[in-house]
């Protein structure tokens, strides 16, 4: 334990100081990179499932004849990167702050050097850096079924912009939903939430599918938003203001709520 | 280019004045005020639930006071927060890393945080980090979490450490390495303020005690003065049966005023002062008198806790 006599001894003269912030933020978002992917749970949510949703979409639509006036690939893929935005920046993060907060990690690094923006910053990074990967899984995936980029380059440059907004959405609310429950029961939520508006909130299948009323509803949820910006994006290169204004105006709302409601503790 | 020998700055660590927090109806501190020095080893000692932790939060800036004043290293907590984290070292009492992440990587983190840490392989050598492997935090045993949450706490090379309970759940030989640990980074100029329900630990380390119950400074000194204090020793005096009604008090009585007589239980009774022939002959007189049996006598120097049990009137339950 303490090394054999004569072992070197440790010079512990005070040399305090923080590391330039720059290189603190990129610490931590590697760091909190490396653990998103290091967990299996969370690769099930962030790949696993939307793969599945994509591949079994475009499977049952053609099994059932389902008539959409573009090709079910076509589609659906729009909604399917829709959905691993959404699993990420949503589900995973709602669930990994909780259990920062919980292990005391949220405390420990409140008593660094870092401060909440490099913390924020950190997990913004790791964030995309996931949702990058899960972008090529699901293109690549995309691609061996078919997908044909209709959009155009305006068109990805429209689903990047969603994306990034739908992050800051669903971002704000993980981290508001984080900050208001216990570990545990954030995990439960985010969970249930993530299926719930995967089934029927709009944001794989267009919003059409739940008919007139349903489809009218829906369309002030981020994640039918985010779904519709998505694919008027992909499909027509479009740009849908009403689906884009319904996510900004989550975005600043859950970005307020997690920033009043953010304890380190 | 050597960098310059460090020089304790002047004035002191941490000042409290006047602190009193409330969580709801509940006072956890209740006006409490002390001084640490700096180039100290400084215990605030106390039972579970008298006010330690919050009291240091307060220094680390995680709460703002309710009342009352706090400056650490000359900076306010909450409002210069940020100019004061990257000078001080924190140990939390528990937790304090990723579930998932590996100790080694953690330190390492936390290393990357601060301008110029330690180096990382000598600290993971001395608190046996190492063999912590590839464990998850959230698998390794309470005494690994806290060698952990030690070294976290001293890798930025701070000047001032806080560390609360650093010992609780570790085993003997480790709590010697910790203790030494603590004691060279005092060598070296480190403040380092420490909470502990341990008084051998206190007592072992600390220039200064302070001894808070129930959020209020009950006691403060050295460990020397403390327990040596006005040339006082104890007796310990335990019988066989129950003290008669009322025996204690007469006992009170026939040692006079330069004498404290403390009831630890019903069978046993803590004399402090001056331990000399007369006040040896008059517990044996009042002993026979009261047909009581003495199991043992034991005449010895006070020890913290008698110290604790004589301020607030009770046994220290840990």
């Amino acid at each position: 334990m303490s090394g054999p006599a004569g072992a070197a001894r440790q010079d512990f003269t005070p040399a305090p100081g923080a590391a330039p912030l720059g290189r603190q933020i990129r610490a931590q978002a590697a760091m909190e990179s490396k653990l998103l992917l290091r967990n299996g749970e969370q690769l099930l949510l962030a790949v696993v499932i939307p793969v599945l949703a994509l591949v079994g979409g475009v499977l049952a639509a053609r099994k059932l004849g389902l008539d959409w006036d573009e090709k079910p690939v076509d589609v659906l893929t729009p909604g399917v990167l829709a959905l691993a935005v959404m699993s990420t920046s949503f589900t995973s993060l709602a669930i990994a702050t909780g259990f920062e907060r919980r292990y005391g990690l949220l405390k420990r690094l409140g008593a660094s050097p870092l401060p909440r923006f490099g913390l924020l910053a950190g997990k913004v990074i790791a964030l995309l850096g996931v949702q990058v990967l899960q972008g090529i899984v699901i293109v690549t995936v995309a691609a061996i079924l078919g997908w044909r980029l209709d959009g155009g380059f305006a068109g990805v440059a429209i689903g990047v912009a969603a994306a990034l907004l739908g992050t800051a959405a669903f971002g704000g609310l993980g981290l508001a939903l984080a900050g208001a429950l216990r570990a545990e029961a954030t995990l439960a939520v985010a969970n249930l939430v993530y299926l719930l508006l995967m089934m029927g909130g709009g944001v794989v299948l267009p919003r059409d599918t739940y008919g007139a009323t349903g489809s009218a509803v829906i369309q002030f949820l981020p994640s039918a938003a985010l779904g519709d910006a998505m694919r008027d994006g992909f499909i027509d290169g479009a740009l849908n203001p009403v689906a884009f204004a319904v996510l900004g105006v989550w975005a600043v709302v859950a970005g307020a709520i997690a920033s009043r409601s953010f304890k380190w503790e | 280019m050597p960098a310059p020998p460090y020089v304790v700055p002047d004035g002191p660590a941490v000042e409290i004045d006047g602190l009193v927090m409330r969580y709801g109806e509940k006072v956890a501190v209740d006006g409490l005020s002390f001084t640490v020095e700096r180039g100290t080893i400084t215990s605030v000692l106390g039972p579970n639930g008298a006010g330690k932790t919050t009291t240091l939060e307060v220094c680390e800036g995680f709460r703002r006071p309710q009342s009352g004043s706090v400056r650490v290293l000359g900076l306010d907590p909450t409002r210069q927060r940020r100019e004061l984290l990257p000078r001080i070292g924190v140990m939390l009492q528990s937790g304090g890393a990723w579930s998932g992440v590996r100790a080694v990587e953690m330190l390492r983190h936390i290393a990357s945080l601060h301008a110029d840490p330690l180096p990382i392989d000598l600290l993971v050598d001395r608190l046996g980090l190492d063999q912590c492997g590839r464990t998850p935090y959230r698998r390794l045993s309470g005494g690994q979490q806290q060698r952990l949450g030690l070294a976290m706490a001293i890798v930025g090379r701070p000047e001032l450490v806080f560390v609360d309970e650093p010992t609780a759940g570790m085993d003997p030989a480790v709590r010697r390495t910790t203790w030494a640990l603590l004691e060279e980074l005092k060598a070296d100029g480190v403040t380092i303020v420490l909470t502990t329900h341990h008084m051998d630990e206190a007592e072992r380390l600390s220039d200064l005690v302070h001894v808070i119950d129930h959020g209020r400074l009950v006691a403060s000194g050295t460990p020397f003065e403390l327990t040596r204090a006005r040339d006082q020793a104890t007796i310990r005096l335990v019988v066989t049966e129950p003290f008669p009604q009322g025996a204690p008090d007469k006992l009170r009585v026939a040692l006079g005023d330069s004498t404290e007589v403390t009831e630890i239980n019903e069978q046993s009774l803590l004399i402090t002062g001056p331990a000399d022939g007369s006040t040896l002959a008059k517990v044996s007189a009042w002993c026979e008198e009261h047909d009581v049996l003495p199991e043992s006598l034991t005449l010895g120097q006070r020890t913290l806790e008698d110290v604790f049990l004589q301020v607030t009137g009770r046994e220290f339950e840990a």
